[in-house]
C-alpha cells in the first residue's frame, strides 16, 4: 500500500515521499487523526537546529504526539474503529536497567526516524494503547507530552527525599502548566508554587497553591524539591534561581529541552548536597500509567483542554504549513492538527 | 456501512504495448499495480467489501495476487466486469444486490484498478458525500488550457479555464440512483458514454467534486508507469 509522508526537507519546506507498507499479520495500521506540534518540531520547522543536525536528520516527517484510528489489525486485541495513543519511543533492545527511553539504539519519531505526519502509521502493537473514554480527542493529541511529566514525576518519586511538603516548578509554559498538574493530581497534599514571568500565563495556574513572578522572589519563599521546566536560553538562570531557592540535599529535575550548556552555580550545589537528575521522553509503562491517571481523575482532561490553543483542520501540505505558523505566534497553548489528508 | 468499493479492472491494456498482461497487473515497486490499490480499500475500515472486477481470464490471476499479497482478505471478492466501464459497474451493483441486498442508501465507490495512489482523505470524502448528496466525482483544477475542436482540425471552443477540472477517481453513488438512471437511457444515450458521472450529470442529478490529488495518477501508458516510479522514489516539494 502506498503511504504518503510528509516531510520537511528544509527549513518551512514540505514535500511529499511515499512509502510501501505491505500488510503482514505482525504489523497494525493506524490512521493518525489528532497531531499535536511540539517545539522539538518548531525547532526543525524553523532550522533552529544545528546545521548538521538538520543535515543529518532531514528529510523527516515530523511530530511525536498524536493519537489515531485502528484502520487494520491481524490481531484480536486492536479492532478497526479503535482509537489508540501511538508511543513514539521505538526501542530496538531491551535493559534491566536503563529504561527504552534512555537506551541510545532507540529510535523515536520526528527526531531518529518519521514521525506521525503520514497518511498511515505501521506499528507493532506495543506502540500503540487504547484510549480511555472520556478524554477529548484534542487532548489526548499530547499525550505524549504529558506522559514526559509524568514520567519525570515518577523518577522524582523514586529519587527525591521525602520531605515533600513544598515543590516548585519553574516555567509557565505548556510543560511548566502539565508538570504542576500532574504533581498536584498525583500528590495532593504536595504544596504546589509555579515560578514564571507572565502574570496572564500564571493567572490560568487555578489549581497550585502559590504562583510568583520568577523578579519577586524573596527569602521567604523556598522549596524543598523543584522541577525545571523553562528549557531554552533562559534555562540557566532559572536553575540557578532554583539552586538558590531549594533547601539543602533537594532534588531538582531537569525536563526542558535547551540548545545551549547552561552555566550553574555548581559551588552552592555542592554546599547544599543537591541532586540534579534529567528526564526526557517516556516509555510505554509511562502512558499506560498516565492512562490509569486519566481514568482515576476525569477532571485532568478539563484542566488540559485550557491549555489546547489552535485546532486546525489539514488536508495538504499548506494547511500543515499553516499549522506550524500559527504555533509559532503563540503565547502559550498546544497547536492541534485534526489530520483529514 | 452498507458501503461498497468496486475496483475497475476491466482494461486488456493494449496501450500499455503488452497485450499478454493488462496495465494493472504491471509491477510497480515489485508488486502488481492492482494490488495498491486494492490495499487502500481493504483497509478502509468504512467498505463491507471491496469488489474487484476484471476480465474472465484474469479473475484466478487475481485471486491468486490478492491471496499472496493481503492477509486479511476476506473482505476482496474478484468477480467478472462487463463489456464497458458502465456494464463493469453495473455487473458489481447486480452482484451487491444479489449477495448483501441493495437500499435506498447503498453506496459504491468506484476506481480504477490503474490509480493505485488514491489517498485514505479522497476515500473518505467520497463515502461522505456520496451518502448524504447521492453522487460525486474526484477532481482536480485543470491547469492546462481546455481546447474543444469539434472537426479535429480548428478550434471550436476555448472554455474558460477557472471552471475546468480534470476527472480522477473514485467516483462515487449511491448505487440504486445510479442503476435507474443508467437504464432509462437510451441504447444511443449508452454507447456515448464513458464515464459513469455523465449518466447522471446529462439527467441533471447534481454531482458533487472531491478535491482529488495531482499524484492520483492513472497509469495507463509506459511513461505513466516511469512517472509512478519516479514519485516513489523522488519528491515533490511545497
Amino acid at each position: 500500500m502506498l503511504n504518503t509522508v510528509y516531510q520537511l526537507k528544509a527549513p518551512r519546506t514540505f514535500e511529499l515521499a511515499f512509502s510501501d507498507i505491505q500488510l503482514d499479520n505482525e504489523h497494525i495500521i493506524v490512521r493518525p487523526r489528532y497531531l499535536s506540534i511540539c517545539n522539538a518540531d518548531q525547532r526543525y520547522y524553523q532550522g533552529l537546529r544545528p546545521e548538521k543536525v538538520m543535515r543529518e536528520k532531514l528529510p523527516m516527517a515530523l511530530i511525536h504526539e498524536g493519537i489515531g484510528e485502528v484502520i487494520y489489525s491481524p490481531i484480536d486485541e486492536y479492532k478497526p474503529g479503535d482509537m489508540v495513543v501511538m508511543i513514539p519511543d521505538i526501542p530496538c533492545e531491551e535493559d534491566s536497567i536503563v529504561a527504552e527511553n534512555y537506551l541510545r539504539s532507540s529510535k523515536f519519531r520526528g527526531s531518529s526516524t518519521d514521525g506521525f505526519l503520514q497518511e498511515y502509521i505501521e506499528t507493532v502493537p506495543d506502540r500503540i494503547i487504547k484510549l480511555p473514554d472520556g478524554i477529548a480527542p484534542q487532548v489526548a493529541a499530547f499525550t505524549e507530552l504529558v506522559s514526559v511529566s509524568f514520567h519525570a514525576i515518577k523518577r522524582f518519586t523514586e529519587i527525591a527525599h521525602e520531605r515533600r511538603d513544598t515543590v516548585g516548578v519553574w516555567g509557565d509554559g505548556n510543560l511548566g502548566y502539565i508538570t504542576s498538574l500532574l504533581l498536584k493530581t498525583m500528590y495532593p497534599e504536595i504544596r504546589v508554587i509555579v515560578f514564571g514571568v507572565n502574570d496572564n500565563k500564571l493567572a490560568d495556574f487555578t489549581f497550585a497553591n502559590q504562583t510568583v513572578r520568577i523578579d519577586r522572589v524573596d527569602e521567604s519563599i523556598y522549596v524543598d524539591h523543584a522541577f525545571e521546566c523553562v528549557g531554552g536560553v533562559k534555562a540557566a538562570s532559572a536553575i540557578n534561581q532554583m539552586i538558590d531557592v531549594i533547601r539543602p540535599e533537594g532534588t531538582i529535575s531537569l525536563l526542558g529541552v535547551s540548545e545551549e550548556f547552561a552555566p550553574i552555580n555548581t559551588r552552592m550545589v555542592l554546599e547544599k548536597g543537591l541532586r540534579l537528575f534529567g528526564s526526557s521522553r517516556s516509555g510505554r509503562s509511562d502512558f499506560e500509567g498516565l492512562m490509569e491517571l486519566y481514568r482515576e481523575n476525569p477532571g485532568l482532561s478539563y484542566y488540559l483542554e485550557n491549555i489546547v490553543g489552535s485546532v486546525i483542520e489539514v488536508r495538504d501540505l499548506k494547511d500543515i504549513v499553516k499549522a506550524f505558523e500559527t504555533d509559532i505566534h503563540k503565547l502559550i497553548g498546544k497547536t492541534v492538527m485534526v489530520w483529514n489528508e | 456501512m452498507n458501503t461498497y468499493g468496486l475496483i475497475l479492472a476491466g482494461g486488456v491494456g493494449t496501450r500499455m504495448g503488452n497485450i499478454e498482461k493488462p496495465k494493472q497487473f504491471m509491477e510497480l515497486m515489485g508488486r502488481p499495480i492492482i494490488i495498491y490499490t486494492i490495499e487502500k480499500f481493504a483497509v478502509n475500515p468504512e467498505l463491507d467489501k471491496v469488489i474487484v472486477l476484471t476480465p474472465r481470464q484474469w479473475i484466478k490471476h487475481t485471486e491468486d495476487i490478492v491471496a499472496k499479497n493481503i492477509p486479511e482478505n476476506d473482505r476482496v471478492v474478484v468477480i467478472e466486469g462487463g463489456s464497458t466501464r458502465n456494464e463493469t459497474i453495473m455487473n458489481g451493483i447486480a452482484y451487491i444486490e444479489k449477495n448483501f441486498g441493495l437500499d435506498d442508501d447503498t453506496v459504491i465507490v468506484t476506481h480504477d484498478a490503474v490509480r493505485p495512489f488514491v489517498t485514505h482523505r479522497i476515500l473518505e470524502e467520497n463515502i461522505r458525500l456520496a451518502k448524504e448528496y447521492g453522487a460525486c466525482d474526484t477532481v482536480i483544477a485543470a491547469t492546462d488550457t481546455i481546447v474543444e475542436s469539434k472537426n479535429h482540425t480548428v478550434i471550436s471552443d476555448i472554455p474558460d479555464r477557472s471552471v475546468m477540472y480534470q476527472g480522477q477517481t473514485p467516483q462515487s453513488f449511491k448505487a440504486k440512483l445510479l442503476r435507474a438512471t443508467y437504464e432509462g437511457l437510451s441504447e444511443d444515450e449508452k454507447n456515448i458514454l464513458t464515464d459513469a458521472c455523465k449518466i447522471l450529470a446529462m439527467k441533471g442529478v447534481p454531482v458533487r467534486l472531491v478535491e482529488g490529488e495531482v499524484h492520483n495518477i492513472k497509469i495507463t501508458y509506459p511513461y505513466d508507469l516511469r512517472v509512478a516510479e519516479s514519485i516513489l522514489g523522488g519528491n515533490t516539494a511545497c
